[in-house]
């Protein structure tokens, strides 16, 4: 068991490894998909119905896929379709795509929820299109959805651990090849759990902080 | 919809006119909110448009900036037709926006941004939509919340304001475009009754030193002693206009005596007697 450590430890370059990149991914993807996210969410809250339609299409769609099935689809599925990707463009892109899914979404039911009047001020003083949304629905939006965005975030660094199976070499794909080549399932398992759970915790340091700049300002 | 014929009311006669009104017209569903509302605005005027809930005076307030898009009539500001270009065609969100920032509005639920300062607040609009230099608008919005008491609130968030606080900034925030005129959406309906007295005093000043405004208001003491001219609406049309002082002390019309009597009693200072008609 201390054994099964110590392994670990002596193999911590290829760990290391894996942590790196998992957080190479999450971070990545966490920025894109949040952007993408905040990009559509206007047009899911479109007056014209036919746009705010198939962007909700794509947006339940997506959500309502497993993550695994969806990794599959880009890496495996879509060569078939004449698009080939390498395993990394094909684990990030399918990250970006799926949670830019679920950022829309929260965006969009922060947004729903925010009282009309200070956007509405904000077209009475020259406010319109991009500048109003950037400047004057965004901010509180942000601050308001940051617990549930922390929420996301999480997720995609769960949702990467998947990627193991398109032989990315994340943490999880870390952990499992030392397992194997040591049989030390628990301590190379415990340790990537660990490890994520740090991660988890930086997430939640930052929303919390966010938390506080909303705080202040309700 | 006859929005496109603005030839005769662009002659030079309309230009002192900061504002005129003319044929507007505006219906939720079955319901004709307002009916071929006419008037116009001098420079330098304050005029309160008084009536009962629900007669459509916020609803005409909302109308003359198009927050709310009228089926038809004619907005002239400075005798530039507002919501429709010059080729009768109507404005896009870009051109609208660019006429709005000529109009200051106040509102009655205040509509400051949460996630500014009061400072923030009041030069947001100046620095991102007219773009004038940074130097300036802090200089003029310092000036400003020092004038509505409250330069020592500048780096406090709308939230931790009283309701009075909040409607003082969002008068400056409304001064700070240097707009041609300002309209009030009933600016003191919100507030607690004791809160009332900071926001009126701010308001009396303003009109006293020239400002233009378009006032939506409850106070019936306000209207007498600060309005230029009140008007006087009810379901959708103008039933009275005139001199305050000839207005509360004998109106001309029974809607308008029946209006006052309900209201005299939390309004007018020495309860004016309202005289019987003939």
């Amino acid at each position: 068991m201390i054994n099964g450590f110590g392994i670990v430890w002596a193999e911590r370059g290829l760990m290391l490894a894996g942590l790196a990149n998992t957080l190479l991914l999450s971070v990545l993807a966490g920025i894109c998909a949040l952007l993408l996210g905040a990009l559509l969410t206007p047009l899911l809250m479109h007056r014209a119905k036919p746009v705010a339609r198939s962007v909700r299409v794509f947006v339940d769609a997506a959500r309502c896929t497993p993550f695994l099935l969806f990794a599959y689809m880009v890496y495996y599925g879509l060569p078939s379709l004449g698009l080939r990707f390498d395993n990394w463009s094909a684990g990030l892109s399918a990250l970006i795509v799926y949670h830019t899914a679920y950022m829309a979404e929260i965006l969009r039911g922060a947004w729903a929820a925010q009282p009309r009047a200070p956007i509405e001020a904000g077209q009475a003083f020259g406010y319109h299109g991009l500048a109003l949304f950037r400047r004057i629905v965004l901010p509180p939006l942000a601050l308001a959805s940051a617990p549930v965005v922390g929420n996301q975030l999480i997720q995609i660094i769960k949702d990467s651990a998947f990627l193991t199976i398109i032989a990315l070499p994340e943490l999880t794909h870390a952990a499992s090849s030392i397992q194997s080549r040591h049989f030390v399932p628990f301590a190379a398992f415990i340790t990537a759990v660990l490890l994520y759970w740090a991660l988890c915790l930086v997430v939640e340091a930052g929303v919390s902080t966010v938390g506080r700049m909303a705080e202040a300002r309700r | 919809m006859n929005m496109n014929d603005i030839s005769d009311m662009s002659d030079m006669s309309q230009c002192r006119q900061v504002l005129s009104v003319s044929g507007l017209s505006k219906r939720f569903g079955s319901l004709q909110v307002l009916d071929g509302i006419g008037f116009s605005v001098a420079r330098g005027e304050t005029v309160c448009l008084l009536g009962p809930s629900g007669s459509g005076k916020s609803t005409l307030l909302r109308c003359i900036n198009w927050l709310e898009r009228p089926d038809s009539g004619h907005v002239l500001l400075d005798g530039r037709q507002i919501g429709v270009s010059s080729g009768g065609v109507v404005m896009n969100d870009r051109e609208l926006a660019l006429m709005r920032t000529r109009i200051g509005m106040v509102f009655q639920h205040f509509a400051l941004w949460p996630h500014l300062s009061v400072l923030q607040n009041v030069v947001e609009a100046p620095l991102h939509v007219q773009r004038r230099p940074k130097g300036e608008v802090m200089a003029e919005a310092e000036a400003l919340l020092r004038r509505v008491g409250l330069f020592d609130k500048r780096d406090v968030f709308p939230a931790r304001l009283s309701g009075g606080q909040k409607q003082r900034v969002g008068i400056a925030r409304a001064l700070a475009m240097k707009p041609a005129l300002l309209l009030f959406d009933e600016p003191t309906s919100a507030l607690d009754p004791e809160l009332v007295g900071e926001v009126l005093a701010v308001m009396r000043d303003l009109a006293r030193e020239g400002m233009t405004m378009v006032v939506v208001t409850h106070e019936m003491a306000f209207a007498r002693e600060a309005a230029s001219r009140v008007i006087f609406i009810d379901r959708g049309v103008i039933v009275e206009t005139g001199h305050p002082e000839a207005f509360f002390s004998a109106p001309s019309t029974e809607r308008a005596r029946q209006f006052l009597l309900r209201y005299a009693g939390a309004g007018l200072p020495n309860a004016a007697p309202v005289p019987t008609p003939p």
